[in-house]
């Protein structure tokens, strides 16, 4: 079941919803949004996808096992959590970049907890997604 | 020392983690998983080592001060639990290199089992209510994925029951901390602790401090609310069943602890007669369940059911001595119960059943065997000089110092019955002739190798020895449980600890 109207859409939506998933993922710091809706849109954007091309397109532009997405956004979330221990503060505190970067602005740990989070999210989805369209 | 209370979740955490990213490779997830488990272990005696100096230890999580962030905090019992956690945590681990078979380790077993310690030890160092919710939450979801690992038709069906009896539990639970933040506005347990005590609608107090009882007695596995148990728990492998046995059931058993002595200190005299009498019907439903059993793993998961409540009874009887012997209790009980199932394993492995009517000629076969099953099972029924018998006596001497004769005749009897149950299978498994002549001169063990031997018998070995050191020098013990009661009775290190301050 081929559609070439959502394939060809999928071409330009791809691309276009991951770029609101990390929109979503950055904006989040201050204002709704955050590392778990942005992993959402990110994991439907490759749904679609999956819909579209079929499984093994789709995981062959992840390009990464899903399972990996999670290992590596675990560690990210407990590594930014780690840190304030090296500053011999308790876990979890937040450590900021006071200065600012030049587009991003102040940033912190709780940014990186976050990205952590959008890659469990995006992981988890996806390996429940791409195991039920398998079967 | 605030990084001690933070190490034992991040350790069997980055354990799982390394364990996810090395998927493909089995002998280095062994690795991860061995290193991992002997560093939780160390960690967590380090733990109880500050503990014990200097007294309850406290984290502020995110550097938020209490009652507002979580905390995390570790008085004599949560250490005390901790280090359970890292033993069986690392002989479980052990004797799962040889035990455990390829595929389930190519499916995560090794990562999902640091999930479930890291869950333990979480809830058994959280400060607060709410993450003491998520930290069950944790360690379930990672039971849930190990019972049914693999697949097998009676896997599947004991998990069905697992997991809807205890998604009961957890919307009880949650509804509990919910009407309980709705009253006071906190969820720092300490902070509960001051706040409960003023609270002005005591009436409403008792009703949540019911609820708290029936989702952690669900998780605890007490009357009448245990029948998941005996249903779930013989169905995975053997390492999976005894982790599970060993520490889930006390998890439950902590909370209920921790709930009744910190925050329901006043609920707790009203409703300790109900406990009591849970207890007392908890001890000899089991009993009476494991007495009729066939299979060696159900007749170990209703002597499960039944030794849990011995230590509720200690909760119910609500003194200094009696919660030291539900601790003494809780440290023996995590020790047998891991190791009879860990043996059931190795039982299993030599004849290939659980069948009770099966089995037989095992001590004339596997003398060694014999030993490692008689220690534990000796230990579990009470006899002296084992680990049980100085639990069971802080006990009944607490329960005739309250003159709850009762509950001391029915803590007899089940001990007694407990004896008989464990001759049972002595008799029927080891004593009694193999019913196929074949299976007795078969060579056992067929395929294993010496390091595979070693490693079935090394954890089971280590935790019987433990049982007998135990019951040899129960002094030392004696002193850890009882200095933990008193700091259970009487909280006030632990609210000042946490509160920074004394209200």
């Amino acid at each position: 079941m081929s559609s070439l109207i959502l394939s060809a859409a999928t071409r330009y939506l791809l691309p276009l919803l991951l770029l609101l998933s990390v929109y979503l993922l950055l904006r989040g710091h201050n204002l709704p949004g955050g590392g778990f809706v942005g992993g959402l849109v990110g994991a439907a954007a490759f749904a679609l996808h999956c819909i579209a091309h079929g499984v093994e397109t789709s995981k062959r532009v992840l390009r990464v096992q899903p399972r990996t997405l999670i290992a590596v956004g675990l560690l990210t979330a407990a590594l930014s959590g780690s840190l304030s221990l090296f500053a011999g503060r308790p876990f979890m505190t937040g450590i900021w970049n006071s200065d600012g970067l030049t587009i991003l602005g102040k940033i912190g740990t709780p940014a990186v907890f976050d990205m952590g989070v959008y890659l469990v999210v995006l992981g988890v989805v996806l390996t429940i997604i791409y195991s039920l369209s398998e079967e | 020392m605030n990084i001690l209370l933070i190490l034992p979740i991040l350790i069997p955490l980055l354990t799982a983690i390394s364990s996810l990213l090395a998927w493909r490779n089995r002998s280095l997830q062994r690795v991860f998983s061995t290193t991992g488990a002997c560093a939780l272990f160390g960690v967590s005696l380090a733990l109880f080592a500050v503990v014990w100096q200097d007294g309850v230890q406290a984290s502020q999580m995110g550097n938020w001060p209490a009652p507002f962030g979580i905390t995390m905090v570790a008085d004599l019992f949560s250490a005390l639990m901790v280090v359970l956690t890292g033993l069986t945590g690392l002989g479980v681990v052990v004797y799962s290199l040889a035990a455990i078979d390829p595929e389930r380790e190519s499916f995560g077993f090794h990562a999902l089992m640091h999930f479930l310690l890291m869950g333990v030890c979480g809830a058994f160092l959280t400060g607060d209510i709410f993450n003491l919710y998520v930290w069950f939450e944790v360690l379930l979801i990672s039971s849930f994925v190990l019972l049914q690992l693999g697949g097998e038709k009676a896997q599947l069906e004991g998990a069905i029951k697992y997991v809807t009896i205890n998604l009961v539990s957890s919307a009880l639970f949650l509804t509990a901390i919910a009407i309980l933040y709705g009253m006071v506005g906190t969820l720092n347990m300490a902070d509960l602790a001051v706040q409960l005590k003023s609270a002005d609608r005591q009436e409403m107090l008792t009703t949540v401090s019911v609820l708290f009882l029936l989702a952690f007695g669900i998780k605890a596995a007490i009357f009448p609310l245990f029948f998941w148990l005996p249903a779930s728990y013989h169905t995975p492998p053997a390492p999976v069943s005894a982790i599970f046995a060993g520490l889930l059931t006390k998890v439950g058993v902590y909370a209920l602890v921790r709930v009744f002595t910190l925050m329901f200190v006043q609920q707790s005299e009203q409703l300790s007669r109900l406990i009591l009498v849970a207890a007392g019907l908890t001890m000899t439903t089991g009993i009476l369940g494991a007495l009729v059993q066939n299979d060696f793993r159900r007749v170990l998961s209703f002597n499960l059911v039944s030794h849990i409540g011995y230590m509720i009874m200690g909760l119910g009887l609500f003194t200094p001595l009696a919660l030291a012997g539900t601790v003494f209790y809780t440290i023996h009980d995590v020790l047998v119960k891991t190791c009879l199932f860990l043996v059931g394993g190795i039982i299993y492995r030599l004849r290939g059943t659980y069948k009770l009517s099966k089995l037989g000629g095992l001590y004339q076969a596997r003398p060694v065997v014999a030993v490692v099953f008689l220690v534990p099972a000796l230990s579990l029924a009470g006899v002296p000089p084992l680990s049980g018998f100085w639990g069971k006596f802080i006990l009944i001497k607490a329960g005739l110092d309250r003159q709850a004769y009762l509950m001391v005749a029915v803590a007899l009897v089940v001990g007694l019955l407990t004896l008989y149950s464990m001759a049972i299978v002595w008799s029927e498994a080891f004593w009694k002739r193999a019913p196929d002549d074949r299976q007795a001169e078969a060579p056992l063990l067929p395929t294993a190798q010496l390091h595979s031997r070693l490693l079935y018998f090394i954890p089971v070995g280590v935790l019987a020895c433990l049982m007998v050191l135990i019951g040899a020098l129960p002094e030392p013990f004696y002193d850890i449980a009882g200095r933990a009661a008193e700091q259970l009775m009487n909280p006030t290190d632990y609210v000042r600890t946490v509160l920074g301050r004394l209200p």
